[in-house]
């Protein structure tokens, strides 16, 4: 699901080489740049780092939708919601096989994000405290995840621009499934509404800080634009997400924890208040509600895994001998 | 609720899909591998479909069956129930099960009733991948490490009690015919049959069906009435 602007500094060194003027000249055309072309090494670190991280951030963002899977409330939307995370693990699969075309390994990756050198997305490291979560989710953080995305399908790398496609099309799926989630909620029972109310007041600044940090932070757009591997801003993206978002809200009755969000007619823009970055900073650095129960659970998956996956190699070998 | 014959055989293979598949789908975000994520929620994914369409042939509101009925009103094999132990555990338990699911759904698939033989051949499809992905791990596991082997070998050994009242109404010597078949590729055995649990057909069951089901029902029970 969910890209984030996370990437750290990664200044490209101005290479003046015949190789660096064609290949920003085919990005200048918009052509796609394949795993097999010829490419400056920052590039291919940028992508292996976002894509990678995009990748972990589908992974660990199966824990906090999976604690609702056994106490779904009907049995419709626990196939739904079953399917919703099996979708974000596939989602987790090609973005993991669009890393090792750019030549690293699965099993690299996953121990980068095991030893706190990868980063996820933020967003997951928010518990997910009631059922109205899981409709939030999916309205909220699926709905900031398609804004970033949808860009990334015409990303100048290949392998991502295509699995971007496939990943859209299915978010923007969870995404209605999660409004309709709330929306049922909207319109139930007091309990139920207040349920949406608190789960809307717990999600909108974290869904919020999604898109990274404001522009004027942001020191690493630049060469990811001339790239195109971004195509718009941290802030251009928030607020796009927010006048979408907005009227949903209100249409299902909810209002945002925001005393200052307003209309602005000159710019036809909602504006919202401002947004607490030492809290994203603090989460990024380890320190959120759920940092370490999320890698201590994709640890123990690891660990108690291990045997499982020497003895499918043990076998495998075993029938390469025979065959052989 | 009226539980004609009809009914009752309907909820006994609807209980048994759903508690497997709810089983199955506590390992989402946990597998051991990235693929098995995807393999373990899927085949809890089918036996959730299979069990509402057969609460649906029950003409009673599936949610109701599901999540309104107290532990001694389930129907399903107590098999079905136990905690998910290690990987080893669900699989073995996966093959057993499925197995036995093939073949009464092989009989469901010819009887005279209005729904079942429909359920039968969308569920008999599904099973078979469901037996083919568990016999291939077993037969891994089995022949893969000392660990993995002796894991394995455990998780049959525990299992192999609880298989009694998983072959009532099947014919037990095909059941264990084709759970062999497996167990010889993956060099394990399983125990002699003695004496076997049961009652999980009667509705009565170990003490793991409370907790699961406290934990699947609480918010239909915590708010009657409320549509979701």
């Amino acid at each position: 699901m969910y890209s984030q602007a996370l990437n750290t500094k990664d200044a490209a060194a101005a290479d003046t080489s015949p190789e660096a003027a064609s290949f920003q000249a085919r990005i200048d055309a918009e052509e796609r740049i394949e795993p097999n072309d010829w490419m400056p090494d920052a590039y291919r670190r940028t992508l292996i780092r976002q894509i990678s991280q995009h990748a972990h951030s589908e992974i660990v963002g199966m824990l906090p939708e999976g604690n609702w899977i056994t106490r779904a409330p009907s049995l419709r939307r626990k196939a739904a919601l079953l399917a919703k995370v099996q979708d974000e693990g596939g989602h987790g699969l090609y973005l993991y096989s669009a890393a090792e075309t750019l030549g690293v390994a699965r099993e690299e990756l996953v121990d980068q994000l095991l030893t706190g050198r990868a980063k996820y997305s933020s967003i997951f490291n928010y518990p997910t405290l009631s059922w109205a979560d899981i409709g939030t989710i999916g309205w909220l953080v699926d709905g900031a995840a398609i804004m970033n995305q949808i860009p990334l399908c015409r990303c100048s790398f290949g392998p991502y621009a295509r699995a971007m496609i496939r990943v859209c099309r299915e978010e923007s799926f969870h995404q209605r499934q999660g409004y309709e989630i709330v929306l049922t909620l909207a319109r139930g029972t007091p309990a139920q509404k207040a349920m949406a109310q608190d789960a809307l007041n717990r999600w909108w600044w974290p869904c919020l800080m999604m898109f990274g940090p404001p522009d004027t932070d942001s020191q690493h757009s630049d060469t990811s634009m001339r790239w195109k591997i971004k195509r718009f801003t941290n802030d251009a993206l928030r607020q796009k997400f927010i006048d979408a978002t907005v009227p949903q809200g209100h249409f299902l009755g909810l209002t945002f924890p925001d005393p200052d969000l307003r209309f602005d007619e000159a710019s036809g823009h909602w504006q919202c208040g401002t947004i607490d970055w030492s809290e994203f900073r603090r989460v990024l650095a380890g320190d959120g509600p759920c940092n370490r129960e999320r890698l201590a659970a994709r640890q123990k998956a690891h660990d108690d895994g291990a045997w499982v996956r020497e003895a499918a190699l043990a076998h495998a070998a075993k029938q390469q001998r025979k065959a052989a | 609720m009226q539980e004609t014959p009809r009914i009752r055989m309907l909820l006994g293979l609807a209980d048994d899909a759903l508690i497997h598949g709810h089983r199955l789908s506590e390992w989402t975000g946990h597998a051991p591998t990235l693929e098995e994520e995807l393999a373990l929620a899927n085949i809890a994914l089918d036996l959730i479909g299979q069990a509402r369409a057969l609460y649906q042939a029950t003409g009673l509101p599936e949610d109701d069956l599901a999540y309104l009925r107290d532990p001694h009103q389930f129907r399903n094999v107590l098999i079905a129930e136990l905690p998910n132990g290690d990987f080893a555990f669900t699989i073995a338990r996966l093959l057993l099960v499925a197995t036995a699911a093939d073949l009464a759904w092989r009989d469901a698939a010819t009887s005279d009733d209005s729904d079942l033989p429909a359920i039968a051949a969308m569920a008999r499809n599904e099973i078979a991948y469901h037996i083919r992905h568990a016999a291939d791990w077993l037969i891994r596991l089995g022949d893969g490490t000392e660990e993995s082997h002796r894991r394995s070998q455990n998780a049959l050994d525990a299992l192999w009690p609880y298989t009694g009242e998983l072959t009532v109404g099947i014919d037990r010597s095909a059941w264990l015919g084709a759970i062999e078949a497996v167990l010889e590729r993956a060099t394990l055995t399983h125990p002699a049959d003695g004496w076997m649990q049961g009652g999980g057909r009667d509705g009565r069951h170990t003490e793991h069906l409370g907790h699961l089901l406290a934990e699947m029902q609480i918010l239909p029970r915590s708010h009657p009435g409320a549509t979701w």
